[in-house]
This record gives C-alpha cells, sequence and structure tokens, in this order.
C-alpha cells in the first residue's frame, strides 16, 4: 500500500499571533513557523504502517509558497520517502486545497491518505472531507486509533459523546486526532539523508486546478482581551464574590 | 430565499446544539427549514417541528442512515441543499465532519465555526485558537456554514408547527460501517450547554482525584470538563477536553483547577462569563484571565470548596 500525507505550514503553535496593524491579517514576518501538530501526527502514524509492513512507500505534499519545501523535508527526515510541493502563493482556501490534492492522489494512486483533522491556523477542519468527497473514498475523521485490515481499516474516532468505531473501505481518507501518538523527532542522521530523497516540484496550472478563492477575508481583528480580576484567599470569599459580585451563584 | 439547518440528534431527541443553529440561521431568513435524517428518527422530527421559527421539517428516515455515517447521510444533504440559500450545522464533531464533504460535493467554499453574522454573506470566524478574529465574505452561491453553538443564545424547544414532509432516502454507498459505540454516561449536565463548568488538569495528578472535582460539580449542578494534558495522561475521557481542538465553552462560571492557561485552553473557554482559577502557581497564565484568581494548593482548596458549599 502506497500513503500519501498532506502537510501544512503553519506558525508554531507555541507562539502567541500579533493581528497586523492594517487589519488585513496576522504577521507572518519573522515568526517561526513549523508543521501543522495535526500532520506531524499524520506523518508519525504513517511511519509506522511502513515500518510494520504495511505500507511500502509514503508520499507528503504540500501545497503552499515555496518555504513549504521546509516542512516537507522534516517530514522526509522523520522517514517518508518522497515529497511533492504544489507551489503557489495564492492563498489557498481548503476546496482548492483538496482539489490539488485530487489531481496528485490520481496520479499517485495510493490505498490510504492520512492527514491532519485540523490546521492549527485558520482551524478549518475541513480538507479531509472534502477531499474524500472528491475521490468519493470513505471518510473517518477525528481518529485517535487505526487497525488495518486486508480490505480497509477499522478507526476510533473521537465525537462528542465519547468514541466511535467505524470500518472504512479501502481506499479511504483518514483525519487524525491528537492522542493518536506521540509524533517522532528526527535524527541528525536521518536530517541528512533527507536531503537527497526527492522532492517533485508542481503547479496548480499544470494540475488543471483553479485556485481563485471563494471566501473573501475583509479583516482581521484582535479579540476583545480579558482584563485580570481579584484575588480570593479562601473559599468563603470565592463563594460569596461569586454570590453577591459576579451573581453566578 | 429560504435556509436550512441540520439537525443532530440520536434518532431518540435533539442533541441542544440544534438550538442555537436554528437562532444563528434565523437572523438569515424567517423561513427556516430543518433537515432530519436518520432511522426511526419520527420523535425528532416531530420535536423538530416544534422549535420556534422552524417551518417546515424535511425528513429522510433510513436503516443507512441509523449511526450518521457521513458518506450515506452527505448526499442527502447535497440533494436539496441548492433549494436554499444557506445551509447550516452546529459546529459539534457531527457539523464537522458532514459539512465539508457536502460542501466539495457542491463545489462550495465552507465557511466554518461562525461567532457573528455580519450580514447574509459575511461572518466574523475566530482563527489561530481565538487569537484573531475574521471577518470572511462569502461569494459562493449556497453558503455553507457550520456555527459555533456557544456565541448563538438557544431557540426556544416549543412554540414551532411545522408540517414534516418525507423525502426518498438514497442507497447505501457501502463505503463505510458502524462498528461500536463507547458513549461517556453522565448524569451531569453536558459540557457545552452547562451553566456552569469545573475543569482539572495536569494539577489533579490521577483520574481517582477527578472525584474531587465531581464531588463539587454535584453541589454546583456543574459539568465537568479537563485540559488536553489531563486527557492525555487518561484521568478522563477524551470528550472531556476543552479547547481548540477539544470542545468549546462559554457558561455563566468556569472554574479551572490545576490548568495553566495554555492558549490551546483558553481558546475553548475565555467566552465564558465568569472565570475562577485555582492553581498553586500565582505566576500561571490562567491568572490573566480569572476574574476571580484563588492562588492554592488543590488539594485543600477543593475540600474547603465543597465543605463551603454545604
Ligand atoms: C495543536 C495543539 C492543540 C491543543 N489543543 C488543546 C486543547 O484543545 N485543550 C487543551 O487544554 N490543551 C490543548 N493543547 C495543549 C496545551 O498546549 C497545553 O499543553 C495544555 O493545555 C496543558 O494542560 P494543563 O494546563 O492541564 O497542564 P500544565 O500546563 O502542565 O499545567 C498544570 C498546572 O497545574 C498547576 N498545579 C499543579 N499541581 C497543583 C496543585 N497541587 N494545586 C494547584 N495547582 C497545581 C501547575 O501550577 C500548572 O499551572 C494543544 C496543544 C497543541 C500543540
Ligand atoms: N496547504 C496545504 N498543503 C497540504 N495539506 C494541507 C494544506 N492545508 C491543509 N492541509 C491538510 O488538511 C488538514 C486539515 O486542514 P484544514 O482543513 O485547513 O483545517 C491539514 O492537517 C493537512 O493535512
Amino acid at each position: 500500500m502506497k500513503i500519501i500525507v498532506p502537510v501544512k505550514r503553519v506558525i508554531d503553535a507555541n507562539i502567541k499571533v500579533r493581528v497586523k496593524t492594517d487589519r488585513s491579517g496576522v504577521e507572518l514576518n519573522n515568526v517561526k513557523m513549523a508543521m501543522n501538530p495535526f500532520c506531524e501526527i499524520a506523518v508519525e502514524e504513517s511511519i509506522r504502517m511502513k515500518e510494520s509492513g504495511a505500507a511500502e512507500e509514503l508520499i507528503v505534499v504540500a501545497a503552499g509558497p515555496q518555504q513549504s519545501q521546509e516542512t516537507i523535508r522534516t517530514a522526509l527526515a522523520m522517514g517518508a520517502d518522497r515529497g511533492i510541493l504544489i507551489q503557489t502563493d495564492v492563498p489557498l482556501e481548503p476546496l482548492a486545497i483538496s482539489k490539488l490534492l485530487k489531481a496528485v492522489i490520481e496520479r499517485e494512486e495510493p490505498g490510504l491518505v492520512v492527514m491532519g483533522k485540523q490546521a492549527v491556523d485558520n482551524d478549518n477542519n475541513q480538507t479531509g472531507q472534502m477531499l474524500s468527497a472528491m475521490l468519493n473514498w470513505s471518510l473517518g475523521t477525528f481518529v485517535s486509533k487505526i487497525e488495518i485490515e486486508d480490505d480497509g481499516f477499522q478507526v476510533v474516532r473521537e465525537v462528542d459523546g465519547g468514541l466511535e468505531t467505524v470500518r472504512l473501505s479501502r481506499p479511504s481518507v483518514i483525519t487524525v486526532d491528537l492522542r493518536l501518538n506521540e509524533p517522532r523527532y528526527a535524527s541528525l542522521p536521518n536530517i541528512m539523508k533527507a536531503r537527497r530523497k526527492p522532492i517533485e516540484t508542481l503547479t496548480p496550472d499544470e494540475l488543471g486546478v483553479d485556485v481563485t478563492p471563494r471566501v473573501d477575508v475583509l479583516e482581521v481583528n484582535e479579540p476583545p482581551s480579558r482584563q485580570a480580576g481579584v484575588r480570593v484567599a479562601n473559599a468563603e470569599e470565592l463563594i460569596e464574590k461569586l454570590t453577591n459580585e459576579a451573581k453566578v451563584l | 430565499m429560504s435556509v436550512l439547518i441540520v439537525v443532530e440528534h440520536d434518532n431518540e431527541q435533539i442533541k441542544a446544539s440544534t438550538l442555537n443553529t436554528v437562532t444563528a440561521a434565523m437572523q438569515i431568513d424567517e423561513d427556516l427549514h430543518a433537515l432530519v435524517i436518520g432511522h426511526n428518527c419520527d420523535a425528532v422530527a416531530s420535536a423538530a417541528a416544534e422549535i420556534e421559527g422552524v417551518k417546515k421539517v424535511r425528513k429522510c428516515d433510513a436503516a443507512d442512515y441509523e449511526y450518521g455515517l457521513v458518506e450515506n447521510v452527505a448526499p442527502v444533504v447535497e440533494g436539496v441543499a441548492r433549494d436554499y440559500s444557506h445551509v447550516f450545522a452546529p459546529a459539534s464533531t457531527f457539523g464537522k465532519n458532514l459539512m465539508p464533504r457536502v460542501a466539495a460535493m457542491l463545489d462550495v467554499q465552507q465557511v466554518s465555526d461562525i461567532s457573528e453574522i455580519v450580514s447574509d454573506d459575511t461572518f466574523i470566524r475566530p482563527i489561530y485558537a481565538g487569537n484573531a478574529l475574521a471577518t470572511v465574505r462569502s461569494t459562493d452561491d449556497v453558503k455553507l456554514i457550520t456555527v459555533r453553538t456557544t456565541a448563538f443564545d438557544a431557540a426556544g424547544e416549543h412554540g414551532g408547527s411545522a408540517d414534516v414532509e418525507s423525502l426518498t432516502p438514497s442507497a447505501d454507498a457501502g463505503l463505510s460501517s458502524f462498528v461500536k459505540h463507547d458513549l461517556t454516561r453522565s448524569e451531569r449536565p453536558e459540557l457545552t450547554t452547562a451553566s456552569i463548568v469545573i475543569s482539572g488538569g495536569r494539577g489533579m495528578q490521577s483520574g481517582d482525584n477527578f472525584n474531587m472535582l465531581e464531588r463539587v460539580a454535584d453541589k454546583l449542578g456543574a459539568a465537568v470538563g479537563a485540559s488536553r494534558a489531563a486527557v492525555d495522561a487518561g484521568y478522563v475521557p477524551n470528550d472531556y477536553q476543552v479547547g481548540q481542538t477539544g470542545k468549546v465553552v462559554a457558561p455563566d462560571l468556569y472554574i479551572a483547577v490545576g490548568i495553566s492557561g495554555a492558549i490551546q485552553h483558553l481558546a475553548g473557554m475565555k467566552d465564558s462569563k465568569v472565570i475562577v482559577a485555582i492553581n498553586k502557581d500565582e505566576e500561571a497564565p490562567i491568572f490573566q484571565v480569572a476574574d476571580f484568581g484563588w492562588v492554592a494548593d488543590l488539594f485543600s482548596a477543593i475540600p474547603e470548596l465543597e465543605a463551603a458549599l454545604d
């Protein structure tokens, strides 16, 4: 089985973003970028499938600006075999990304696509679902456990009420949740080795995909900020304040 | 043109998230229809018909929809979506799973997790774990939207008297099958709708220690939540997680116990009306958003709070 993992380059999740003064977006200059944490989990899971013999080849795909190569390299250093960069400076929406991924998938014919449930920049939580619809494949979202079966996958999904187990036919799109695994760090030798792994570069035009945005971002603002309140010394005082001042008890 | 909401339910009862979604959709148009897809779900369709503001219920009932498998349910939504200017669903795991699959079938760029409606085509939504609010305008002819339920009041459960129309089911997609549910059973209120939430973090140290929080919760009529660290450590099930990638809550009172206040946790609770933080580290970031901060060891503070509530 061949696996494709789409990966996204985002602002490092530990950094508190700042809104630009002209309110056109968030500041991306001189900000530490990293692989979206959910994509790391998807890469890790796929590497484990390779290590267990369930998969033969692992291809990572990133759509975005030239610097997305770095994210692909990170995945290659973790253990992916080769990368595909779909290069464009147009801001990409999940619908456009899904179309680009679909074009690559039709060429590569993987048995499984593993991806993050959500990119922590725009918090869209859409791309896997959209891709599965375009391919008319089975879909498992928010997955915290994957078992590989002869003709499909049994997955555990984290849903609002608890857990749900479903069986998916192959090929399938699976989006992963945080508790699936703990991603590895790339070792220095593997980082060196990754430099020689191939990355192919394509463009939306070459794939015949129109990526014109459908949703215009009119402005981006800071959320209203909360002020730190007062300190209390004991339970009596807390209950008194919640009852008489805040009136929530 | 009319607007449609997709009803979230378990074939017996409507989920509360549906009521908030109705309120959001009503801001676009009063001619509001509700779509119920399920199996043996007459009770749900009748309840949907009674929701204040619902003008018509469209029901699609077949065995293949019993477990809401998205490969089967999405084509039903797709089949009626073009009758509407907008299709809404809650941004719960139900809506997040379903709506983008429908959007792609319609070639529409969905707008996720909106917290405010500016006009027919313009919406506000949090991005970057709520550290920024984007105002976005959709240019698609049908708008597919998921709603942050805590940002909209619940519509009344009674007052409507809509007709129920049956839709013809489509065939099983044959792509997936249901195996089992392991749902968390609790007598306490649901996390996302409770008016008081008490959450524990890594500071709780064990699942057993959550019993302390549960006793306080029962005295307050509160729901119990958790940070990701507490869920990862296995103290409580995954559906307790509050935050950017867990549940978003906005109760009247949120009590964070042994939680440091990482941005991803704040993303899920900072719209609460009143926030209380109990933490032994007076530098913990959670105190920066807390209306009432209590610097204390939780193992003495929580029993003290429990006793004081008598
Ligand atoms: C992509 C991504 C998504 C994430 N999504 C979420 C999410 O949805 N929700 C979420 O919560 N996190 C999320 N996180 C994790 C988040 O970054 C933090 O790691 C997590 O919130 C920390 O949990 P915590 O506050 O319980 O633990 P810690 O940060 O370890 O804090 C424990 C706190 O307990 C206090 N404490 C310890 N002992 C006691 C005691 N005896 N009495 C009183 N206080 C005590 C300590 O002082 C400390 O402040 C996400 C992270 C990433 C990268
Ligand atoms: N530009 C991109 N290139 C490759 N994969 C992406 C891109 N954007 C999103 N994805 C994939 O889609 C997942 C969900 O993203 P989103 O739908 O934006 O929340 C991510 O975790 C990635 O696996």
